[in-house]
């Protein structure tokens, strides 16, 4: 899978790490965008405001 | 169907699974390859994919979840790099421990009962301290940094004024060598049982050094950054990370861990401490049972074993998410609404 199956050990261990990481900070970003848009009104849904 | 050689219905299921342990893992601290790493070994993954695929999925997970708690200033930095170290030196004193009990034949048996009785104590001892707080007064206290509720052996430590003095988040301050030591030993278990410590770290931050426990957490998820990169590293080397378990379990635990470490400025911190520890016991129960299992020779107990971690993890972040719903419901509409992520 993602092509890295041909690496070293070594590299394609840092790659693999690097890909994990890359997709955490990713989806921080990703999934903040779409906090900052939706929480206000998520919370005042649940409030019943 | 599939996608990029993986069912869709593979990859619903691993994305809803992250999410379930993404809410535990941003709330708590803990809970990753604890969840994880059984349920893959039940599907029928190797040991070593299992494993490492676990590790790096908590890597991931732990890093989404301290960035959030970072966000909400519940990360003691200066508190995670000692940790880290005091860990680390513990760790490699306890896997001497495990390699002699190895030498005489014993460490399958001692390291699980230790670990099954570890469980429980641990569970048991926050649940019954969460709930004698809880029915012994402070209701409509506000202020949780309060000396009163600093537990009585985190007074003692802070007691013993050695230096050099080290100040921590919640206006606490503690000598180095206090937190180097209490570090060494919850590494000492680790190292002893094999487990990553979440479990004994978070509650082991908050009793012992006498910080929050949103600062528990949050500092206990920085220190798993570390341990959970480096392991995932080490199996990496010899390719046991699947990302086509990886990838979808992080998409969902991210949204989970927004959730979880989120929900913990928002639920009581006897509250935390009560799901914490019943977490902990029903986890006791089901390595208990995986154990009986492995013992007699009953493949059917691994089953039930998972059923009781998943049942466990579903009862305990439908309780988290329940919790803060209450309490947004509970809040004034005029008062901050920036505490609702």
């Amino acid at each position: 899978m993602f092509g890295i199956e041909t690496l070293g050990g070594n590299l394609q261990a840092a790659v693999l790490i690097g890909l994990v990481l890359a997709e955490a900070v990713l989806l921080y970003v990703g999934y903040g965008a779409l906090e900052s848009v939706l929480a206000r009104r998520v919370t005042e849904l649940i409030r019943g405001i | 169907m599939e996608v990029l050689g993986v069912a869709v219905e593979l990859l619903v299921m691993f994305t809803g699974f992250g999410l379930l342990i993404g809410i535990l893992f941003g709330f708590f601290g803990m809970g990753g390859s604890f969840l994880v790493t059984p349920a893959l070994l039940v599907m029928g993954y190797e040991t070593n994919v299992a494993v490492g695929s676990g590790l790096a999925f908590v890597f991931g997970t732990s890093v989404i979840a301290t960035l959030k708690h970072r966000d909400l200033g519940q990360v003691d930095y200066k508190l995670g790099v000692l940790m880290i170290a005091g860990t680390t030196a513990g760790i490699e004193v306890g896997k001497i421990g495990l390699e002699y009990l190895q030498h005489v034949g014993l460490a399958d048996s001692v390291v699980s009962v230790a670990y099954v009785g570890l469980l429980g104590a641990i569970g048991a001892f926050v649940t019954y301290n969460a709930v004698a707080d809880r029915d012994g007064g402070l209701v409509g206290e506000e202020d949780v940094d309060s000396e009163e509720e600093m537990p009585a052996i985190a007074q003692t430590i802070q007691s013993y004024r050695v230096p050099p003095m080290i100040s921590l988040r919640g206006g606490v301050t503690v000598s180095l060598w206090m937190i180097l030591l209490v570090a060494f030993a919850t590494g000492l278990l680790s190292g002893f049982l094999g487990v990553g410590g979440g479990f004994i770290r978070m509650p082991a931050l908050f009793y012992l050094v006498g910080v929050p426990v949103p600062v528990a957490v949050g500092t206990d998820l920085f220190e798993i950054v570390f341990s959970g990169g480096i392991g995932s590293f080490l199996y990496a080397q010899s390719g046991a990370v699947d990302l086509s378990i990886v990838v979808p379990l992080l998409a969902g635990s991210a949204l989970g861990a927004r959730l979880g470490a989120g929900a913990t400025s928002l639920v009581e911190e006897d509250d935390i401490k009560v799901y914490f520890g019943v977490m902990l016991l029903l986890g006791a129960l089901a390595v208990a049972v995986r154990q009986v299992g492995g013992y007699l020779d009953v493949p059917v107990l691994d089953t039930v074993s998972l059923a009781i971690i998943l049942g466990a993890a579903l009862l305990v972040s439908g309780a988290v998410i329940l919790s803060s719903i209450r309490e947004l419901r509970r809040t004034a509409p005029d008062s901050s609404s920036s505490a609702a992520d």
